[in-house]
């Protein structure tokens, strides 16, 4: 691209801004009422973990985070935005990997809570966020709740929660522990994306993103 | 000051631009014409562009939605549909619509390569008319001069063989203009595609008289700035001389402040609604601005 110094974030926002928001009405009407089954399965594992957290199975909580990560890649971003964003073939790819990722850590051995309670406090905030404070986005913007972000089907509240999630568990052995800082890649990169996405649309949840992914950061670097 | 209400209709139609007649609105039918230079085909001044707007997706609501965008352009007497591989999903919107529509025959399918290859420019134009079920385009552009080296031979080639009727190049916001001025001087296009409105006014100095002196039609993108235009504009009333060139809304304003630049054939102005579609199209009937008030209309809304 020549000039490139010339361009401006606007001049890469091939779509208008309600047809974005509407990708979500699409997505939420094809799996409906899967979303109730998501984030109350989600919750129940949450509440496990909080009450019992060594039993919390947190390997089967890795299969079924994968899970989502390749359905946002299938069902939201190659069916529903690669369409109107050629970029976001490439974002689905990153996610399928992140899936991936999720499953290889369930065959580096046994995981476990985190041992730090700043991190397991941030860590549950950003679940509990990703889970039921996300959602509530589009009908506090005024936008139709149908449209609603939902953990495990759009992209923003399951990076977030993702963060989350990694900031509750540890691995045991040196491979696990490598795995999961691996995982961090993903969800912090689309946290900028979408972030730079919803500014320039002229959005303030952009703001969002960007503060789950630096208050994970700062809560991984907290010893 | 608005011009004298002296032409016939078909003069007016003929000759366009600054020199137009102030026939009422409801008696001027028929949208302002300019000719190609390289063939004398005439054009309506007005077209519909299709970046952002078209680039509906799956959306089903929206891409109708689109269907009678289109349906309002050709019952306004549009004719220029201008679009990108670029531009996501909006050459199958628009191929969507044109099959809706029944293919109507006034279309003017204005389309462009973009691609760094020159040797996958065939195939893209290939896949893009597949998209709008058109036996040929009309004008084939090189998108923001894209490997132009390898595009333009391919594209002169296509219009010798009878497979497009009209050659060209495109910029937006002011980038290249310099190539853009050394293409014009050395290759035998028939257009030039470049960013052109109230406040965007640099092409005036250079491109526009060289297209005039080369004999390039013009055809005019971001006439509102991807809309910021009209969105700063909105804050202000109409000025009182708005009245006197028949403008109801500053978009109108903008409209015939571009498409009366004597070197002008067309402007491409997106939108997604019937309304603003309508409100669009408007700005080629009626009275039109001579000279000294365009420059009071760019001098006034630079002010803002």
């Amino acid at each position: 691209m020549s000039e490139w110094w010339s361009y401006r974030p606007a001049d890469f926002l091939m779509f208008a801004p309600r047809i974005y928001w509407r990708l979500f009405e699409s997505l939420n009407a094809a799996v409906w009422p899967a979303q109730l089954l998501l984030v109350s399965a989600a919750l129940a594992w949450l509440l496990w973990f909080v009450r019992r957290r060594a039993e919390a199975a947190p390997r089967a909580s890795a299969v079924a985070l994968a899970l989502c990560w390749l359905f946002v890649a299938w069902a939201f971003l190659l069916q529903r935005y690669a369409p109107i964003n050629w970029a976001a073939d490439s974002f689905a790819l990153a996610f399928a990997l992140q899936g991936l990722g999720l499953l290889a850590l369930v065959g580096c051995g046994p995981l476990q809570a985190s041992a730090h309670s700043w991190r397991r406090a941030v860590g549950l905030g950003l679940l509990l966020w990703a889970l039921l404070g996300h959602p509530l986005l589009a009908g506090l913007a005024g936008r139709p709740w149908p449209g609603a972000e939902v953990f495990g089907l759009a992209p923003d509240p399951t990076a977030i929660g993702t963060l989350g999630w990694l900031l509750l568990l540890q691995g045991r052995r040196a491979s696990a522990r490598m795995v999961l800082r691996g995982l961090w890649l993903v969800p912090l990169a689309w946290c900028a994306i979408t972030a730079a996405t919803l500014a320039t649309m002229g959005e303030w949840q952009a703001l969002l993103p960007l503060a789950a992914a630096l208050l994970a950061l700062m809560a991984a670097r907290r010893r | 000051m608005p011009t004298e209400p002296t032409l016939s209709a078909t003069r007016r139609v003929l000759l366009g631009g600054a020199l137009v007649s102030l026939l009422p609105p409801a008696l001027a039918a028929t949208p302002m014409m300019r000719r190609i230079p390289s063939s004398g085909e005439a054009l309506p001044v007005l077209g519909l562009g299709s970046w952002i707007t078209f680039n509906v997706g799956n959306d089903s609501a929206a891409r109708e939605a689109c269907v009678e965008v289109v349906r309002a352009f050709f019952a306004a007497g549009g004719r220029l549909i201008d679009s990108s591989p670029m531009y996501g999903s909006s050459q199958p919107t628009i191929g969507h619509a044109l099959a809706q529509l029944g293919r109507p025959a006034a279309l003017f399918s204005a389309e462009k390569v973009w691609v760094g290859d020159g040797a996958r420019g065939a195939a893209q134009i290939e896949a893009s008319r597949a998209y709008w079920g058109v036996s040929r385009f009309d004008l084939m552009q090189v998108h923001n001069l894209l490997a132009w080296q390898q595009h333009l031979p391919q594209l002169f080639e296509m219009k010798a063989a009878g497979r497009l009727r009209y050659v060209g190049i495109t910029t937006s916001e002011g980038r290249r203009h310099a190539e853009i001025e050394q293409l014009m001087r050395t290759q035998p296009i028939d257009f030039v595609q470049i960013s052109y409105n109230l406040l965007d006014r640099e092409v005036e100095q250079r491109i526009l008289p060289l297209a005039q002196e080369r004999g390039i039609a013009v055809i005019v993108n971001r006439p509102f700035r991807e809309g910021a235009l009209l969105q700063q504009l909105s804050r202000f009333p109409l000025p009182g001389w708005a009245a006197d060139v028949d403008c109801q809304v500053w978009a109108q304003v903008a409209l015939k402040f571009v498409i009366t630049h004597p070197a002008v054939t067309c402007a491409i102005p997106a939108t997604s609604q019937v309304v603003h579609l309508r409100q669009n199209m408007a700005a080629a009937l009626g009275r039109m601005p001579d000279a000294a008030l365009r420059q009071r209309m760019a001098r006034e809304v630079a002010a803002l």
